[in-house]
């Protein structure tokens, strides 16, 4: 074992030298696991440009390992895996925590599989053992039970979905150590990027409020009402998979299993049934409000508010409501 | 004729890795003694791998060449691979050997990855972006890295298919990227990138007929260990299986009376600051 053999490390996703708001909340549960373990919290940030640090180290790093090459401007799973791995069989990290996004979950398996080592997916909850062992918790078989996993190799990884965990708390008076990496900026030969679209705009994920149109909509123009709602609220538009899959709304809105997992205060349904598949994506909603003019709609089963009654008449008059009271 | 290339060319070969699924909507869960019963559930192939293997048959008809598909399970898996070879794969590989069980997906990779360089060579690799079980992702990765051959995963559409890559694109980072793919390479797929074609019942008797090769420890015995594989191969391992809270959800239905619901439904928004937050 190294000195460094307690270190945790949390990647500090960034997208175009943006810091990802995964990375807070990872370093929040790394702060904890490190007072539990007595080891220190390394943020690892490879970025194209100069990024400011100290925001890491006031969210609970004690030391931040930042690497800059404009190499690391574009989501090439690769060229991060071979400046991790290096970083890695060096400094010898006890545990590496990674966000659950798309890029984190693709890069994570390699790199795991690269350091010979176990990985778990998804974890809503880490733990320390008082005798020091790290477990892993995530939700198996629909979420019916909670898994607890231990890793017998090192580093332990594990991946967490943003919206998981409460943010660090931020304190300015924090400081701490940072150490410049030189990149490894090796191109990757196989994989060519050709074009990027523009920035997506919505942040379901992250959303206090979403407001989802479904099947219940008679034209995809109607998503209007959707969106007044969600503006109301200012909060996204979501939607059932039927209604991306007729084109009506683009693919980014698409809540549940095989779209986005949402976590909002507060998830309207409007006119959506209630599918398994949809209701995967929104369990861990604080309130579900359902609006469907079906009474036996699945959706009501697991709504906290359902309103039997047609959207086109209840949506008009729950903001007509709402502006009342602001 | 398809399948037929330039002298001393090989035919293409693609690569399907299946798994074999419970209908997780009949698994029974006795929350009172904790328990999953898998029995009573049928089995499906996972509906992701369906979408990977219809884009390998939609490959191969552009470029010729044949289709592997290789499944990890129990010997009842050998329905999915039957499938499978319903849906255009030319030759099915059941891997099923008590050593192999147990596996996480490092040890599931491990051996994947062992078959796969068996039957080489290849140029692409499809994977569904995950399992309805399993639902963590990770084996189409994890194999590309122990293969060393690139990866692109989130694969929603496949824009071109050409000699030598794959032209596709991929949500990432807030944004859909289009990449250019080198064969040999692997890429996971997601639920958009196709709708998959059902057999036809002609397809569904021959494939009834069809030998499923069974492979086990033996055939991958030069390359791994017993102990390197299965449960014994594994880098994590589950201790403790604990009941999910259930979650209380009040559940109040309002029929008739729509402004009094709303009034409520306001008054409890309200309540919860989510008025405040959004104003």
């Amino acid at each position: 074992m190294t000195e460094n053999a307690t270190d945790i490390w949390v990647f500090a996703e960034q997208n175009e030298g943006d810091i990802h708001p995964v990375t807070y909340e990872l370093l929040g549960k790394g702060r904890e696991l490190a007072e539990k373990l007595d080891a220190d919290l390394c943020a690892v940030l490879m970025t194209p440009e100069e990024t400011d640090t100290e925001e890491l180290i006031y969210r609970g790093a004690d030391k931040v390992y930042i690497t800059v090459d404009p190499i690391f401007d574009s989501p090439t799973e690769s060229v991060f895996k071979n400046n991790l791995i290096d970083l890695a069989e060096k400094e010898d990290p006890e545990i590496i925590l990674m966000g659950a996004t798309n890029f984190g979950r693709s890069l994570a398996p390699r790199v795991a599989a690269a350091l010979k080592t176990g990985l778990t997916a998804d974890c809503t909850g880490l733990e320390a053992t008082d005798d020091g062992e790290f477990v892993q918790i995530r939700p198996a078989f629909t979420g019916n039970v909670l898994a607890h996993i231990c890793t017998s190799s090192t580093p332990k990884m594990s991946t967490v979905r943003y919206g998981e965990f409460d943010k660090a708390e931020r304190d300015p008076e924090r400081t701490g150590e940072v150490v410049r990496v030189d990149a490894k900026t090796e191109e990757d030969e196989e994989i060519e990027i050709l074009e990027k679209s523009a920035e997506q705009e919505i942040n379901l994920e992250g959303a206090q409020v979403v407001v989802s149109g479904g099947r219940g909509l008679k034209d995809a123009n109607d998503f209007e009402i959707i969106e007044n709602c969600a503006d109301l609220f200012k909060g996204e538009v979501g939607s059932s998979r039927p209604l991306v899959d007729e084109g009506w709304i683009d693919r980014e809105h698409q809540v549940g299993y095989s779209g986005k997992r949402v976590r909002p205060e507060a998830y309207f349904a409007c006119g959506i049934s209630g599918a398994s598949q949809h209701l995967a994506g929104i369990k861990d909603s604080d309130i579900i409000i359902a609006i469907n003019s079906d009474p036996s709609a699945p959706i009501f089963n697991v709504a906290d508010y359902g309103i039997v009654g047609d959207l086109y008449d209840v949506i008009p008059k729950l903001i007509e409501e709402v502006k009342k009271r602001k | 004729m398809s399948g037929e290339t330039d002298s001393g060319k090989q035919e293409r070969h693609f690569v399907v890795p299946i798994k074999q699924v419970p209908d997780m909507d009949e698994v029974k869960f006795d929350r009172e003694e904790g328990r999953i019963d898998r029995s009573s559930a049928g089995t499906e192939p996972n509906p992701f791998d369906l979408n990977a293997l219809e884009e390998a048959v939609r490959l191969k008809e552009e470029l010729g060449g044949s289709i592997t598909v290789i499944s990890m399970g129990p010997p009842q898996a050998e329905s999915t691979l039957k499938d499978a070879l319903a849906r255009g794969a030319d030759r099915a590989i059941l891997l099923t050997d008590k050593a192999f069980a147990g596996a996480d997906t490092w040890a599931t990779s491990l051996t994947l990855a062992a078959v796969v360089e068996k039957i080489s060579p290849f140029d692409m690799i499809f994977c569904g972006e995950k399992t309805i079980d399993g639902d963590t992702g990770q084996v189409g990765p994890e194999i590309a890295e122990l293969l060393n051959i690139p990866h692109i995963a989130y694969v929603s559409e496949v824009l071109e298919r050409n000699d030598s890559n794959l032209v596709v694109e991929t949500d990432v980072w807030n944004r859909t990227y289009t990449k250019r793919l080198n064969f040999p390479g692997l890429i996971t797929v997601t639920k958009d990138v196709n709708e998959p074609r059902l057999p036809s019942f002609k397809d569904k008797m021959e494939a009834k007929k069809a030998t499923i090769e069974e492979w086990g420890m033996e055939e991958i015995s030069d390359i791994y260990t017993e102990e390197e594989v299965g449960l014994n191969g594994s880098k994590t391992m589950v201790n403790q299986i604990e009941v999910a809270p259930e979650v209380e959800r009040e559940g109040e239905l309002f029929r008739g009376d729509i402004d009094e619901a709303i009034i409520k439904l306001v008054d409890r928004l309200e309540e919860e600051g989510i008025l405040r937050d959004t104003a």
